[in-house]
């Protein structure tokens, strides 16, 4: 099965690791180290990560009129910082890589499974 | 002092509690062959005291007392099933009858872990379902614990209590030809619940708490009721040595390894404790995997404690303990032990001959990897790598934290060696 491992960090805390030159190190380690683990493994299809959800500008029509905002669509504490799509056997399978994700121990990871679409007809 | 005491009262009062919840729920469930419905009727007995007790008084016999309206309640829901459904109900036949003495409850705690460590039950649902039925804790308590979400842990603790009923498992203790087995079934789903408690240790956040505490009763109840089984002893004294240096696992949040524990803040009551079971358990003259276990964690707390150097018995110990269970966690094990005797290469060398299928995301095989590694300090890329893959498989925030700050003062002292030759 399919899954996405979508990674939330909860931005202030991840700006106060990012931006202190003591943190900044052990916080791209942590995540170079986990993602140096799961690709080797073969079981990762593709994956990205996602620049400060200050980056982001989101946009709606309403009544046709475009609605363009800086930001993300929900402005939470915890934002995407990225994602990563596996092919395991199940969800066990899912589960304890994401429990592996330095984002679980400061943020939270979703674990959603991918449409399959092949059954779809 | 206050607050100890306080916890300490709190504690005996759980412990009260979950002793008569289990023993309640494995006598009806034994009598009625429903786990289920045994737990529903519970479930509102416990209600009802909770309705009446503080209002009309705590009756004499409070189990009696919520044992009969327990029954009661089975019954009723048993009648309205029969003329709901107009068949004989074979729950009515094999109801408790009034003649039966109904203030002495026999206890069939035994009896109810045998049947949920049963071979018949979903591997994945037998310490689950031991937790709830024996300790009465909440689905959503245990799927965290477990890395399953309450929903999935919910529907497995339910098929699996469909399944006693259906297949009719028997809620007795195992002849003798059978013990043996069956026992080391229900000794691996305490010991996985300790596991699982161990690996979430340092987390303050009592949801997400380990199930140490309720393992560590758990192998209690058992050898309170088979004491004359020399493995049930090992396996409480083994969680009761891993229990006493709980403290020292973590200081201020940062992880400490074994070999830097300040034993200041060991338990050494509970390590004596521990020691005592171990001793009690080698009179019975039965040896067996739980105690090797424990007897390792023994040599370990007396070489810390009195200095001695014990590596040589740790590594025979090691070796009896890989030949007896050849899993990767004791072949890691030995490996370690080699290492300390043999030194690094010899430890190394031990661990190269692993199958690559196990050891690839088993973060203790890494960790030790990349431990020998360092202390050889002849391939820095190796070195490197083993350090990256042990991060990278670890779920523990504080584990993590010690071992990056482990390889870069490796990086740091490379640095330095290389500064050093330059000049």
């Amino acid at each position: 099965m399919q899954y996405m491992m979508m990674f939330y960090e909860n931005e202030t805390e991840v700006a106060a690791q990012r931006d202190n030159v003591e943190r900044a190190g052990p916080y791209w380690d942590a995540w170079n180290a986990y993602m140096g683990a799961l690709y080797p493994t073969g079981i990762v299809l593709r994956g990205d990560a996602l620049l400060p959800p200050s980056a982001a500008t989101s946009v709606r029509l309403e009544g046709g009129n475009r609605l363009v905002q800086d930001g993300p669509v929900a402005v939470t504490k915890e934002q995407l910082a990225g994602y990563v799509v596996i092919e395991v056997p199940n969800l066990d399978a899912a589960l304890s890589w994401a429990a592996r994700c330095p984002a679980a121990t400061y943020g939270a990871v979703e674990v959603r499974p991918v449409l399959d679409l092949s059954n779809q007809g | 002092m206050d607050g100890s005491l306080q916890d300490h009262g709190r504690r005996a009062a759980e412990n009260a509690a979950r002793t008569s919840y289990g023993r309640l729920l494995a006598y009806l469930a034994r009598a009625w062959r429903d786990v289920d419905a045994a737990e529903d009727a519970l479930a509102e007995a416990f209600a009802q005291a909770l309705d009446i007790w503080p209002t009309k008084g705590v009756p004499a016999n409070p189990d009696a007392w919520l044992m009969v309206t327990a029954r009661n309640r089975l019954r009723d829901g048993a009648r309205a099933r029969k003329t709901r459904e107009q068949t004989t109900s074979s729950l009515l036949v094999l109801a408790p009858t009034e003649t039966e003495e109904l203030p002495t409850i026999a206890d069939k705690r035994l009896e109810l872990m045998f049947v949920c460590g049963h071979p018949a039950i979903d591997a994945a649902a037998r310490t689950p379902l031991m937790l709830q039925t024996v300790l009465g804790l909440t689905a959503e308590r245990i799927a965290s614990s477990f890395l399953v979400s309450p929903d999935t842990m919910g529907r497995r603790l339910s098929r699996a209590k469909a399944r006693i009923k259906d297949t009719g498992i028997a809620f007795e203790v195992p002849g003798k030809g059978e013990l043996g087995e069956r026992m080391g079934d229900v000794l691996e789903a305490i010991y996985a619940a300790y596991g699982q408690g161990w690996d979430s240790t340092g987390s303050d956040d009592q949801t997400h708490k380990g199930l140490t505490e309720e393992a560590i009763w758990l192998a209690r109840v058992l050898v309170e009721l088979r004491p004359e089984d020399a493995e049930a002893l090992g396996l409480l004294a083994l969680m009761l040595f891993c229990e006493s240096r709980s403290a020292a696992r973590r200081v201020e949040g940062r992880y400490v390894p074994l070999a830097e524990h300040d034993t200041a803040l060991w338990n050494l009551p509970m390590a004596r404790e521990a020691e005592e079971k171990l001793r009690t358990a080698g009179g019975l003259k039965q040896p067996g995997r739980f105690q090797l276990e424990a007897a390792i964690q023994s040599v370990l707390v007396q070489s810390r404690l009195t200095g001695a150097d014990l590596r040589l018995p740790t590594w025979t110990l090691h070796g009896l303990l890989a030949q007896k269970a050849p899993t990767i966690g004791n072949l890691v094990g030995l490996a370690a032990a080699t290492a300390e005797v043999y030194g690094p290469e010899t430890g190394l060398n031990e661990l190269a001959q692993l199958p690559e299928a196990v050891t690839g995301d088993y973060q203790p095989f890494w960790a030790l990897k990349a431990q020998l590694l360092q202390q050889l300090g002849a391939d820095q890329q190796a070195t490197a790598t083993a350090f990256r893959r042990a991060i990278g498989l670890t779920e523990d925030g504080a584990v993590r934290a010690y071992l990056i700050g482990k390889s870069t003062q490796q990086t740091r002292a490379c640095a330095q060696l290389g500064d050093s030759q330059i000049s």
